[in-house]
């Protein structure tokens, strides 16, 4: 016994690490977080997989073992006791007992007998009488079902813990150790998977499997994530989804994920259709499909790629889906584009006062670009214009690592609501011959009044404005900046900057202007301010461009979404077996604490003419409470039975 | 005559227990079971099985528990009364919390939860006040303290049920869904659980140490509600939508609430103790409770614990069958619930089996409230899970 409380508590013991220790997680995870000389150590010791760990199920199966014999040793006595009256008490044992009362009464033996028969059985004690001589004994038992309690509470734990190994994954860990059946690790597509990594249905009777089904899609296959690998697992009967559906609350907050799912089995006259939802999951030939958790199932993405080197603005339209990874030319460098993920909303709790709870920037995709060196660079693009400052912007976070919060660009939306003039300043500055005839014409025009009016000084003067514009787009103020500390002598720095930047948002200006006129727009009149505030936000957004890192901006020009439901299909027919066993385990508590354990002795026995009667009792389990119960019980007894009212 | 049959205590009754039960048991269960079948006759048509069965369940043991325990019928009536009052004041309307007298300041679910939190707190001085100036009135004003505040708990969360709906019926749930409901939840079990034992023992000594556990629940509580708005209810998500919550979470609190009461008296315990090994007749020593009195009701309590934290974490499995694919998954929240019920296993059989008493026990009783409370609230802080409702 101290055995099993020992184990007890060691496995409860055990059991921590698996809390603390992030389990299952993959290999790589572990390695970063412990270094490679305790990775080696855990993952010896099982730590990452705790309760699959053989020395973790030893110790069950040693507390199952334990359990099992107590169980085995206590069911003969405690059938002998609640079975065993005990007639052959005596006076001196009784007299011995913790509980005993005890009265001299002038009345028949018989009478007395008859009487406390008739009490003890409306008591609900069970009786056998002996006589011996003159003498009359009861030997009395009740609460005997408490006894059972203990052996259904034991064995309603062996009961579970056999519900629980067959819903283990021992036969399968044996396969493993058989070589009969080996882990995929590679990331291949499912039916290229060899078959020694592959189940039949009537090779494992008992899983837990996850598949993506994107919409439309049909299949049979599950997949059994074990350590760092997978197995994948045929099922007798194809899952087919029709569609998946996110219902929200009206403050935004998701309220229901359904898949509408249809069964193709041969042993079906037709096909099963039914909707399965978070706990209402499909129980179907003894497998169960849940609602898992939702994806992507590959939305088609119409992509329109803005170049940022290109003066003469050529867009690609790039048709691709998510998960798509698609190698692109640039500049006679290849960079791959890798679509990961896509959003139709994204919902923010709004800023406090702005009397919203709530607020959806529509649509994003992230991908990354990879160049040929296998360097990465992560992107989070949202498809419409998200509003900051009271103004509108498209917005593109941009990382190096995932590590890394995003750093974002903001493009400022036009009149038009759309990229186009931002990008098309852009490339205007980008262009030198543009540039340069802008700047010719303002250098024109500042000269015109100037006493150093000569084709030489014009030209330093366009060609010094071409170089600032040039600066200031490769690598925005802190270019400039560097330029002036390198060039010019440090007393006259600060003048020289201020002189530049009034150049250098001269010609932005004009060249601004330019394009305006391009639209269509006035330009004999003042601004508007929505010109004029674009204009600002396009000069400071601009200088980002340097370090956005992708040689284009990623337009998301329309989607397709199509959306996968993440099932989880199980099978685990010991589930009833381990119900079962916790409703003797409930059962069985409830009987061992509520019921009371308990004997007694009456002993009936003419001394001198009158009758002595002696009641003695003994509680099992607990023995204040039927001290209580005696006393109780013994002034019942002389109400009753002995008909005596008031106590002595 | 009529002396001896008042002489008979009432616990004897057990033994023929339906015999002994007199017009105002009879009276209880008709007019408990009469609202049961109003409710069946008037809704029953809109019900599911699951519903019926939590309506039969609800009736069957509501009558059961006021013949047990008599004092619980007015329990029960006060706040059957009073949370239909406040419905009705409401009618459909959620903004008259703001207007109407009664329900902004006594009996909208949260001002019965600011009162609830008020008494439990004034109860437990007062508990203290009575047990070390042996004041007899006093101490009957901290009971009745407790008895109005476990009312006031109940009547804020019944009041808040219908309040969810009155959001949206599609916001509707009961009041069990997060970590502020639960601690209501918590407390106004914990209180009930110790007026049944304060009354069967007849005592109230235990009151202070029992309450201080409670008022360190309010005091979270009240944090809770006022650094993190906590109070605002909000709509379930679709992993809470069952009816099975209606049952896990009560059946844990019952379990949480007796192995808190246990771990108090554990440190009732061991304070007497330390008293009467420092001086016998001492202040100290007269004036905290019996200690084998606190022995008894310990292993009562645990023993009560249990078994509801036994049947708790297989309705949890159940569930789990359910929402997350799988009756055990060693989730951290499940591996934690299995540690709480080795623990106290082992500690039942160390009494049952090994025959140990008092201090040791006492320590681990203390000890296991820890367990218990990391079981509770510490998994959803520090690991993460699939069981992560209650975050912080």
């Amino acid at each position: 016994m101290n055995l099993a409380i020992t184990i007890l508590v060691v496995v409860a013991i055990a059991s921590v690490i698996g809390t603390v220790l992030k389990q299952n997680q993959p290999y790589t995870d572990y390695i970063i977080k412990f270094g490679t000389f305790w990775h080696q150590v855990f993952l010896k010791l099982g730590l990452y997989d705790v309760y699959g760990a053989i020395w973790f199920l030893l110790l069950l199966a040693f507390l199952l073992l334990s359990t099992t014999v107590c169980v085995y040793r206590n069911i003969p006595i405690i059938l002998r006791d609640v079975l065993h009256f005990r007639l052959n008490a005596q006076e001196k044992s009784l007299r011995t007992m913790a509980n005993q009362q005890e009265w001299q009464v002038a009345q028949e033996t018989q009478q007395v007998a008859d009487k406390a028969q008739q009490f003890f059985k409306g008591a609900g004690y069970r009786l056998r009488i002996k006589k011996r001589g003159d003498e009359q004994v009861f030997a009395m038992i009740k609460g005997g079902l408490s006894r059972f309690g203990y052996i259904f509470t034991h064995v309603g734990i062996v009961v579970i813990c056999i519900g629980g190994l067959i819903d283990g994954n021992l036969p399968l860990k044996i396969k493993e150790w058989r070589g009969a059946i080996s882990l995929e690790t590679r990331n291949i597509s499912a039916s290229e998977v060899p078959a020694k990594s592959r189940l039949k249905p009537q090779d494992n009777f008992s899983f837990r499997g996850n598949i993506t089904l994107p919409e439309g899609s049909t299949t049979n296959l599950v997949f059994l994530n074990i350590r760092d690998g997978y197995l994948i697992q045929e099922l007798p009967f194809s899952v087919e989804l029709k569609d998946f559906r996110i219902e929200h609350y009206p403050s935004g907050q998701p309220k229901s994920f359904e898949s509408d799912l249809i069964i193709h089995d041969d042993q079906l006259s037709k096909p099963l259709k039914t909707t399965i939802r978070v706990n209402h999951p499909l129980l179907y030939r003894g497998y169960s499909i849940y609602q898992a958790s939702f994806g992507d199932g590959g939305s088609k993405l119409h992509l329109k790629l803005w170049p940022f080197f290109d003066p003469q603005l050529h867009t690609t339209k790039v048709d691709t889906a998510v998960f798509d990874h698609r190698d692109l030319k640039v500049k006679g460098q290849k960079l791959t584009l890798e679509i990961d993920k896509f959003q139709p909303f994204n919902v923010f709790p709004a800023e406090k006062g702005s009397g919203r709870s709530f607020v959806n920037y529509g649509p994003s995709i992230v991908f990354k670009l990879r160049d040929a060196t296998g360097v990465a660079t992560e992107y989070l693009n949202f498809m419409g214009p998200v509003e900051q400052d009271g103004r509108l912007f498209y917005i593109s976070g941009m990382r190096k690592s995932v590590d890394e919060p995003y750093r974002y660009l903001h493009i400022p939306m036009d009149p038009q609501g759309k990229v186009d003039r931002f990008m098309e300043f852009h490339a205007l500055l980008n262009n030198t011959k543009r540039v340069a005839e802008i700047a010719r014409q303002n250098a024109t025009k500042a000269l015109k009044n100037a006493k150093l009016n000569s084709p030489q000084v014009r030209d330093r003067i366009v060609d010094s404005m071409r170089q600032l514009v040039k600066l200031y787009v490769d690598g925005g103020f802190a270019a400039i900046d560097n330029e002036i500390r390198q060039r010019v002598p440090k007393d006259k720095q600060a003048s020289v900057a201020d002189a530049y930047i009034k150049i250098l948002r001269n010609v932005m200006q004009s060249a601004y202007l330019d394009l305006l006129k391009q639209e269509g727009v006035d330009i004999s009149k003042p601004l508007s301010p929505a010109n004029q505030a674009f204009f600002e936000d396009a000069v400071t957004n601009l200088a980002a461009i340097s370090k956005y890192g992708s040689p284009f901006y990623v337009q998301l020009a329309s989607y397709d979404e199509r959306q996968a439901s993440g099932l989880e299909i199980t099978r685990s027919p010991g589930k009833d077996i381990v119900y079962l066993g916790s409703g003797m385990l409930v059962l069985g508590i409830f009987m061992m604490f509520y019921i009371m354990p308990q004997r007694l002795w009456l002993l009936l026995k003419p001394v001198d003419g009158k009758l002595q009667i002696l009641l003695a009792g003994s509680g099992l389990r607990n023995k204040e409470d039927f001290s209580k119960h005696f006393v109780e019980l013994t002034k019942a007894f002389e109400l009753k039975a002995l008909g005596i009212a008031e106590r002595r | 005559m009529n002396t001896s049959q008042h002489v008979m205590p009432s616990s004897f009754e057990r033994w023929s227990w339906f015999k002994n039960l007199n017009l105002w048991d009879g009276l209880w269960a008709a007019l408990v079971l009469a609202s049961g079948f109003y409710v069946f006759a008037r809704y029953g048509s809109e019900m599911d099985t699951f519903e019926l069965g939590i309506l039969s369940g609800a009736t069957m043991g509501l009558t059961g528990l006021g013949l047990l325990w008599k004092s619980f019928r007015g329990l029960v009536i006060a706040v059957a009364v009073i949370s239909l009052w406040s419905i009705s004041i409401y009618g459909t309307d959620l903004s008259l919390a703001e207007h109407n007298f009664f329900l902004k300041f006594l009996i909208s679910s949260q001002s019965a939860i600011m009162w609830m939190s008020a008494l439990f707190v004034m109860a437990t001085v007062t508990y203290f006040y009575a047990t070390f100036r042996d004041n007899e009135f006093v101490g009957k004003v901290a009971s009745s303290m407790t008895w109005t505040a476990t009312a006031m708990g109940l009547i804020g969360l019944m009041v808040r049920w219908r309040e969810s709906y009155l959001l949206g019926p599609d916001i509707g749930h009961i009041p069990v869904s997060n970590l502020y409901e639960v601690f209501i939840l918590f407390s106004v079990i914990t209180a009930a659980l110790y007026l049944f034992y304060e009354q069967k023992y007849e005592t109230r000594k235990m009151g202070g140490f029992v309450l201080l556990v409670i008022s360190a629940a309010v005091a979270f509580l009240l944090w809770y509600n006022f650094a993190r708005d906590a109070s605002e209810i909000k709509p379930l998500v679709p992993a809470l939508q069952s009816y099975w919550m209606k049952i896990h979470v009560p059946a844990n609190f019952v379990g949480y609430g007796s192995f808190a009461i246990a771990a108090m008296l554990g440190v009732a315990y061991l304070i007497k103790q330390k008293a009467v090994q420092v001086n016998p007749d001492g202040y100290m020593a007269r004036h905290l409770p019996d200690l084998d009195m606190l022995d008894d009701i310990m292993h009562k309590s645990i023993a009560l614990g249990f078994a509801f934290f036994t049947m708790a974490t297989i309705l949890g499995a159940m569930w789990a069958a359910e929402a997350w694919g799988g009756y055990w998954s060693w989730d951290p929240k499940e591996t934690w619930a299995l540690i709480v019920w080795l623990n106290y296993a082992a500690w039942l059989h160390m009494r049952l089996t090994k025959g140990w008493r008092g201090a040791p026990l006492a320590w681990w009783a203390a000890i296991g409230l820890l367990v218990t409370t990391f079981a509770f609230l510490g998994v959803n802080m520090f690991l993460s899970g699939l069981h992560s409702y209650g975050e912080l």
